[in-house]
């Protein structure tokens, strides 16, 4: 218990003293989870719809599948990007190994099963309510997806947003692809993991803590602009 | 002269038979379905609009008609009551200057030119169900399926959807409705489509249905019915 | 459909500048390291000084020596710098490297429970194991191919002791860093082979002592070496190559020497010695 109140009491230190290498690495962390789960939901996001709108041989087969997918173990999703990237892999020339472009690499990969997966669950119940209307107004299942996913923009906020929290949370795929070179791939998890393993037990859960606060606000907004959205639009 | 001929249609499902071999002509201006619950009225009219495929049988349009259909229940998007109206002629290609003016136009047919940049789901049952009609009327369709389209609504509400579905007929489209309430059946249609137990069993015009059914399922509803 | 495009465009400039922000236009080399060197902190002040003088950026990857050698024959990496002789000189041998230079040495330290229920307090590192294993006391393994680890494994074999044969539950076998063996160490208090950097700069250390240190058998040698650009024409061979020659001149090797904790130096520079 006090080792929890010395990292309560070190993480108001090092946020209060607007400690600058926290910030570069938080901000880090922000951007690189932030563009993956932007680059996700633009991959997976259409790809739910299409699933829970469309009609073709193996759909159930590609719901299982992403359905299974949710739970890659970020390690083994590191490990394949890895061989991917290294220079002795298909896309070594691009020398993109050990940069946060891995990273955002390797996050979006981790993540599009689970945006796909819940925008499926999501258009799916959308797609019951409005199916008989789109099709009598002349709707093809390609534009029927595009009007789900517009409309039902604020429920898909919680795909994006268990996207984002598996990504910020986790360490084992940017851990390998990014190297936790100081000052340029390391973030939030790694540096947990790093402090960590010098035995300096407060000051990684100090970090630990900032991470929860972190994930905590953007979940806390998001869920507002819902409110906000579901007294506006219905 | 028939605009629609259904020939031995059935419709099975999980091994119920909800609509047994219906074989008729529809030549009528305005039409209504009438029937018990569960005789299969609004499933007849999703197999006439083609939202269902049937089992057995077949339909034949004459002359192809452009269709459009409102439901019990208005289907609103999240957005503006005004976009409401505007997505279907989106989805037709009409360009944005077109498309804003035919939508207001068919907004103030039915009476709700205030209410356009409102958003579609913030409105009462009755505006909504406005809203409805105004989409599928902005389409000139030439003919309209109604379900149930009062059934949800307030009497006040009801009259004034009846009133947008009379104007509506009376600018030429074909109506095909299906009702629960039998006097709006004899204000709006000119013929009867009486279904029981998935089967049409009776078809004549209104006022000859109402005063003189000739089926005794028709006459038992109908006893059953009228207080 | 413009809602659509607008969102689009803006999405593609969003990924666009983090893109560029995030692909630093910097000059930089990467190096291959190891956790010990690493988690010391003895290159959060070594690396800046070499950057101040030639402009240069040092990117290091912290793994074990094994894992650090296996990057390198990729060609993930432009310079290594690590801790096994034996295995630097078969990476060369293999061709994946030019040539070898000492840059330094520490030394390692036997860790173990202030208690030392296996009597190997001492002054002999081969004594200290053979006790260990006799009283069966709880051992941490690297387990990791690091450079550590091969200098556990040929102390054990130096000390006569067949591990195949006498492995059992007391021996624990982690495939871990210097820093996560250490806390695993602490936490069933047991005996562990340590560099002395990392030891030092160690901060969980529960019951955790020095057993055995001062042993010539214990020095450990550090020794970096250029990817052959040869074998992976993408290497930055120039600035590698200026990194190396700085380890080794008397600046690098001043600042190496410079390096302490609690007033105590960790790492010894030995160049061309």
């Amino acid at each position: 218990m006090g080792e929890i109140t010395t990292s309560l009491v070190l993480a108001g230190e090092l946020v209060a003293t607007g400690d600058a290498r926290l910030a570069s690495i938080v901000t880090l962390s922000l951007q690189v989870s932030l563009t993956a789960t932007l680059l996700a939901c633009l991959i997976g996001m259409p790809l739910g719809a299409l699933l829970a709108v469309g009609r073709f041989p193996g759909r159930h087969t590609l719901i299982v599948l992403f359905n299974g997918l949710m739970g890659l173990p970020p390690v083994v999703v590191g490990l394949l990007v890895y061989l991917l990237l290294s220079r002795a892999g298909p896309l070594g020339q691009f020398g993109l190994l050990f940069t946060p472009a891995a990273m955002i690499i390797a996050q979006t990969i981790l993540i599009v099963p689970i945006v796909a997966a819940l925008a499926r669950q999501v258009i799916e119940d959308a797609w019951r309510e409005y199916r008989e209307q789109l099709r009598s107004l002349g709707a093809s299942r390609l534009r029927a997806a595009m009007t789900l996913l517009w409309d039902g923009r604020f429920s898909l906020t919680t795909a994006g947003l268990a996207g984002f929290g598996r990504a910020i949370a986790e360490v084992g795929a940017v851990m390998i692809v990014g190297g936790n070179i100081d000052g340029v791939t390391r973030v939030m998890t790694t540096t947990i993991a790093l402090e960590t393993s010098k035995g300096d037990l407060p000051l990684a859960l100090a970090l630990g803590l900032i991470l929860i606060a972190v994930v905590l606000a953007v979940n806390t907004a998001a869920f507002m602009l819902r409110q906000w959205a579901e007294k506006r639009w219905g | 002269m028939a605009w629609l001929v259904l020939d031995r249609l059935g419709l099975t499902e999980n091994g119920v038979c909800i609509i047994n071999d219906v074989s008729l002509k529809v030549g009528a201006g305005r039409t209504a379905i009438l029937g018990p619950n569960g005789a299969g009225k609004s499933t007849l009219l999703r197999l006439m609009h083609g939202l269902l495929r049937p089992s057995a049988g077949a339909q034949h349009w004459p002359a192809p008609l452009t269709q459009g259909m409102v439901f019990q229940r208005p289907v609103m998007l999240r957005t503006t009551a005004l976009a409401n109206v505007e997505y279907g002629l989106k989805l037709r290609g009409i360009k944005t200057p077109e498309r804003r003016q035919r939508a207001m136009a068919a907004l103030e047919r039915v009476g709700l030119p205030a209410i356009a940049e409102r958003p579609a789901r913030r409105l009462s049952g009755g505006e909504q169900q406005r809203v409805a009609l105004a989409r599928a009327w902005a389409l000139e369709p030439q003919v309209l399926f109604l379900d149930e389209p009062t059934a949800s609504l307030d009497p006040a509400s009801s009259r004034e959807v009846e009133r947008i579905i009379r104007e509506i007929a009376a600018s030429g489209t074909r109506i095909v409705m299906t009702t629960h309430n039998l006097g709006q059946a004899r204000r709006i249609a000119e013929e009867v489509l009486f279904i029981d137990s998935g089967r049409v069993v009776e078809q004549s015009p209104v006022e000859e249905f109402f005063t003189r059914p000739r089926h005794v399922a028709a006459q038992r509803f109908l006893e059953e019915e009228t207080p | 459909m413009t809602r659509l495009r607008t969102f689009l465009a803006v999405c593609c400039t969003t990924l666009l500048l983090v893109a560029t922000g995030t692909q630093a236009q910097e000059r930089f080399i990467t190096v291959a390291s190891t956790t010990s060197t690493e988690q010391s902190g003895l290159f959060g002040h070594l690396l800046p000084a070499f950057t101040k003088a030639s402009g240069i950026k040092v990117r290091v990857v912290a793994l074990g020596t094994g894992q650090a050698l296996d990057m390198a024959r990729r060609g993930d990496a432009d310079v290594v710098f690590v801790h096994d002789q034996a295995a630097e000189e078969k990476f060369i041998a293999e061709g994946y490297g030019v040539s070898r230079q000492g840059v330094m040495y520490n030394d390692f330290v036997l860790i173990g429970p202030k208690t030392d229920p296996a009597k190997a307090i001492g002054k002999d590192i081969l004594e200290g194991l053979r006790r260990i294993e006799t009283a069966r006391s709880p051992f941490v393994s690297r387990g990791d191919k690091s450079g550590t680890h091969a200098a556990e494994l040929r102390y054990w074999k130096a000390a006569g002791v067949d591990l195949e044969a006498k492995k059992g539950p007391w021996y624990r076998d982690t495939g871990s860093g210097m820093g996560s063996a250490l806390n695993t160490a602490a936490s069933m208090n047991a005996y562990l082979l340590a560099d002395r950097g990392t030891w030092l700069a160690f901060k969980n250390r529960g019951e955790l002592g020095i057993v055995v240190q001062g042993d010539t058998r214990l020095f450990n040698q550090y020794g970096v070496i250029l990817v052959n650009p040869v074998r992976h024409p993408h290497v930055k061979q120039a600035d590698s190559q200026k990194f190396i020659d700085w380890l080794v001149s008397a600046a690098g090797q001043k600042m190496i020497a410079d390096y302490k904790i609690d007033g105590e130096q960790l790492f010894f520079p030995n160049a061309g010695r």
